[in-house]
């Protein structure tokens, strides 16, 4: 990958997968938060005059079939795609440190019996489990980042383990044992902060897979209730016109491999800051 | 068109109100067409050659043929199921004395022939010699006595087809004639005869298999994932059917549908939504013809705010039906307000006056501030979301009521939680789906009453009770259809639901299939369907 490490006039390297991840994920970020506020169109007005318009320069994306605008669409299911996301892989995260500090520092009984439920857990392919989950609970966003959280814990765990594994014999461990610091002490303030650039790519790998997760769920028809939109559900009601008007499925196809892809190389350029 | 359609209903309602059946075999396709339209896409040109195939094809015997169904079954016993979805698939299996034909007439099935009494109390059917149940027996009239008991409760005493409630005795005259006698003149009872005729007891052998005379025998049904039939060998009809087997794959999501007809996996496919039928049209036949059913917002009319009908006129008021039709129905459905078949002519009444088509939100807005709600309130509206139709006149309906400040929002539900939630046990505000006619005028007034067990949106008045009283004692089809006029009116004026559309049933056909018949009831008829010689 020495191609894409440029150098610059003062000889530094510059890391331009941080640059390209940082900008595309910028732009989704920026389109997220002011969707929020505002969107060029209302997302659910709807004009019967206007019905599958071609993209142009009113409607950046076109129009859908209730002649709504694709743009402020995609624009909010953005928003909420990515709000899901950011909530599962934080939800997992937490517990994954956890579950993966106190199975990979303590081994033992605990470890065994933890890791065997993690086991068990990443058995199920994730979507599948989420729809488990999800016809358990019934439908809704809350259930739809609760199940997702759930199937995404077991990879969290297994990476928090590994690494306290590696370090709970390092020496500056062992000193702090024998110093007697008390063991949560040891866990969270002593262990964890020198795990976090492994586990800072592991979140940007487990982010993208929440946004592919839950725009697949939300394909399936299980995520959000319409009018609402994610990325995942306006594609879904686009493929029932996929021939007539290809951009409405495009626009939010293209918002996820943008989105993914930019949120991947920032995972790649901040796994390559720590060399 | 529409004129065919009422020639058709008053030849039947003159045929039911004497004696008789046509007698018909309904074998010709070609007569049984003319009430189908192909439809108006816009892909004239390419619709246009795809007709083409089905006029010139020659019928071939043998195949099979999947088609794809939008819900789960709810009962393989033909007395006691109450979904439409699944009626119009155990019409294939089931036949009663006598069966609908697809001009709205009915022809004489497991009966030959039949006669009413001068004063109406007593049927005399004879019964059609040689027709076999799927188990190679004999019908007889013992089989006919217990069927026509078993529906009319006369067994156990619970009626399973309450028009069949009037029915005191059932007496086999001889081996081929059975006499039905009823306590009350009903014109429109004839058609309750529709219903199927089994093997004498069959129904009380838990498990057993269902057992018809219909034109294709039930195989295997397997939950969530569809029913099996397959040919009927000793078919009474001569050369029906066509198919050896037909396979019903339930698919209730469209876009999985649309994609397994593109692929071919499914060849057949009713009740399209607009899209699908103009994506479909490009290189699938795609037929088109007034449906059987009629849309509605329903709301419950027990629960608060609904129970005010100043809130349900604003809700009416509210309704923008003419941008549903373009929306959901592509602009070729015809706006309703009233439960009654707008192609049952004689009995249907323009009503579209009384709050407009169109949206009237200053009306709407007094009439809540009236009820004592002006900033509006919220509504859940309880979706079935295996019916796209619904779903997206539900999204619809959604900003029409943002409009007038009432906060609605979608549930979408499952289908087997709609049938059980909401029509069972009414425990929901407001719902989009559509009730489906069948050819008695009355059918789809006679939920109304407040003390029917289909009345699930509540709708209590003494007014509508009280002219349905005469409805029933009315012993003319004239006399009932100036009642089915003053319930029509009733329903309106107390804004007991929102009917929107009744909209056209778009069915994709396979490019190799012809035959396929619209019927004026929620039946598909898979007998005249047959693959074209190469």
């Amino acid at each position: 990958m020495k191609v894409f490490n440029m150098s610059s006039a003062k000889g530094k390297k510059v890391n331009i997968y941080l640059i390209i991840g940082a900008v595309m994920t910028g732009i989704i970020v920026v389109m997220a938060i002011v969707g929020i506020f505002w969107t060029p169109y209302s997302t659910t007005a709807m004009s019967a005059k206007e019905r599958f318009a071609a993209p142009s320069w009113q409607h950046l994306f076109g129009t859908d079939n209730f002649g709504r605008d694709i743009f402020s669409r995609v624009m909010k299911a953005v928003g909420t795609s990515a709000l899901i996301s950011v909530l599962v892989v934080a939800i997992s995260a937490v517990a994954g440190i956890v579950l993966g500090a106190i199975t990979g520092y303590f081994g033992g009984v605990v470890d065994a019996v933890v890791m065997r439920i993690v086991d068990a857990i990443n058995g199920f392919p994730s979507i599948l489990l989420a729809l488990v989950i999800i016809s358990l609970l019934g439908k809704g966003r809350q259930n739809v980042v609760l199940a997702l959280a759930i199937a995404f814990t077991p990879s969290f765990v297994r990476i928090v383990r590994g690494e306290f594994i590696r370090l709970r014999d390092a020496d500056y461990v062992v000193r702090a044992r024998l110093m007697g610091v008390a063991k949560p002490r040891i866990l969270f303030v002593h262990i964890l902060p020198n795990i976090f650039s492994t586990f800072w790519v592991s979140v940007t790998i487990g982010l993208n897979n929440a946004i592919l997760a839950e725009s697949g769920l939300s394909y399936l028809g299980i995520g959000v209730q319409a009018p609402d939109a994610t990325l995942g559900s306006l594609l879904s009601d686009a493929q029932a016109s996929l021939a007539s008007s290809p951009w409405y499925a495009l626009a939010p196809g293209l918002t996820i491999v943008w989105t993914v892809l930019g949120v991947a190389m920032l995972s790649e350029g901040i796994g390559k800051l720590k060399k | 068109m529409k004129k065919y359609l009422s020639i058709f209903f008053v030849t039947l309602l003159a045929m039911a109100a004497l004696t008789g059946c046509s007698g018909g075999t309904g074998e010709s396709s070609g007569d049984n067409t003319s009430n189908v339209s192909t439809t108006d896409t816009t892909q004239a040109g390419t619709s246009d050659n795809v007709t083409g195939v089905t006029a010139t094809g020659e019928a071939t015997y043998g195949g099979t043929v999947v088609v794809g169904i939008q819900q789960d079954i709810d009962s393989l016993d033909p007395h006691t199921a109450t979904a439409a979805g699944t009626k119009e698939i155990l019409f294939n299996i089931f036949e009663g004395l006598v069966k609908n034909a697809p001009n709205g007439d009915l022809i004489c099935a497991v009966a030959e022939s039949y006669e009413l009494s001068e004063d109406g109390l007593v049927y005399t059917f004879t019964l059609r010699q040689g027709v076999k149940f799927h188990n190679g027996d004999l019908v007889t009239a013992e089989d006919v006595k217990y069927s026509i008991e078993r529906c009319a409760g006369l067994l156990d005493g619970t009626p399973l087809v309450s028009t069949m409630k009037t029915i005191t005795a059932v007496d086999i005259i001889d081996e081929k004639t059975v006499q039905v006698t009823v306590d009350s003149v009903n014109p429109e009872l004839i058609y309750s005869f529709t219903y199927a005729i089994i093997p004498n007891g069959s129904a009380d052998v838990e498990g057993a298999d269902p057992i018809g005379t219909g034109p294709f025998r039930y195989v295997s049904y397997t939950p969530q994932e569809g029913i099996i039939v397959e040919k009927n060998e000793d078919y009474w009809q001569e050369g029906l059917p066509y198919l050896d087997r037909v396979e019903f794959k339930i698919i209730t999501d469209d876009k999985t549908a649309t994609l397994e007809l593109q692929a071919g996996t499914v060849q057949l496919f009713s009740y399209l939504t607009d899209e699908q039928a103009t994506e479909l049209s490009k290189t699938m036949q795609v037929l088109s013809a007034p449906s059987s059913t009629v849309q509605a917002l329903f709301l419950n009319n027990a629960v608060e705010p609904l129970n005010d009908v100043k809130v349900r006129q604003a809700i009416m008021y509210a309704l923008d039906k003419d941008e549903i039709n373009l929306f959901v129905g592509g602009g070729d459905a015809t706006v309703i307000s009233s439960s009654m078949l707008p192609t049952l002519e004689k009995y249907y009444v323009d009503l579209n006056d009384v709050y407009g088509t169109g949206a009237n939100v200053e009306a709407a807005k007094q009439l809540l501030t009236e009820a004592g709600y002006p900033d509006g309130f919220d509504l859940v509206i309880s979706v079935p979301s295996n019916y796209p139709v619904h779903m997206q006149t539900a999204e619809v309906i959604v900003e029409q009521l943002k409009a007038v400040g009432i906060n609605a929002s979608i549930d979408a539900i499952e289908w087997t939680s709609w049938l059980s939630d909401v029509y069972t046990n009414r425990e929901y505000a407001a719902t989009v789906c559509a009730l489906t006619g069948d050819s008695t005028p009355g059918y789809l007034l006679s939920r109304f009453v407040s003390t029917s067990s289909k009345n699930f949106i509540n709708f209590n008045s003494a007014e509508y009770d009280e002219v349905y009283e005469k409805v029933v004692a009315a012993t003319t089809m004239e006399e009932r259809g100036d009642y089915y006029k003053e319930l029509q009116k009733i329903l309106v004026d107390e804004a007991g639901t929102g009917f929107t559309l009744c909209i056209a049933n778009k069915v994709a056909v396979a490019n190799n299939l012809a035959g396929y018949v619209f019927y004026p009831v929620y039946v598909q008829d898979m007998s005249t369907v047959y693959y074209v010689a190469e």
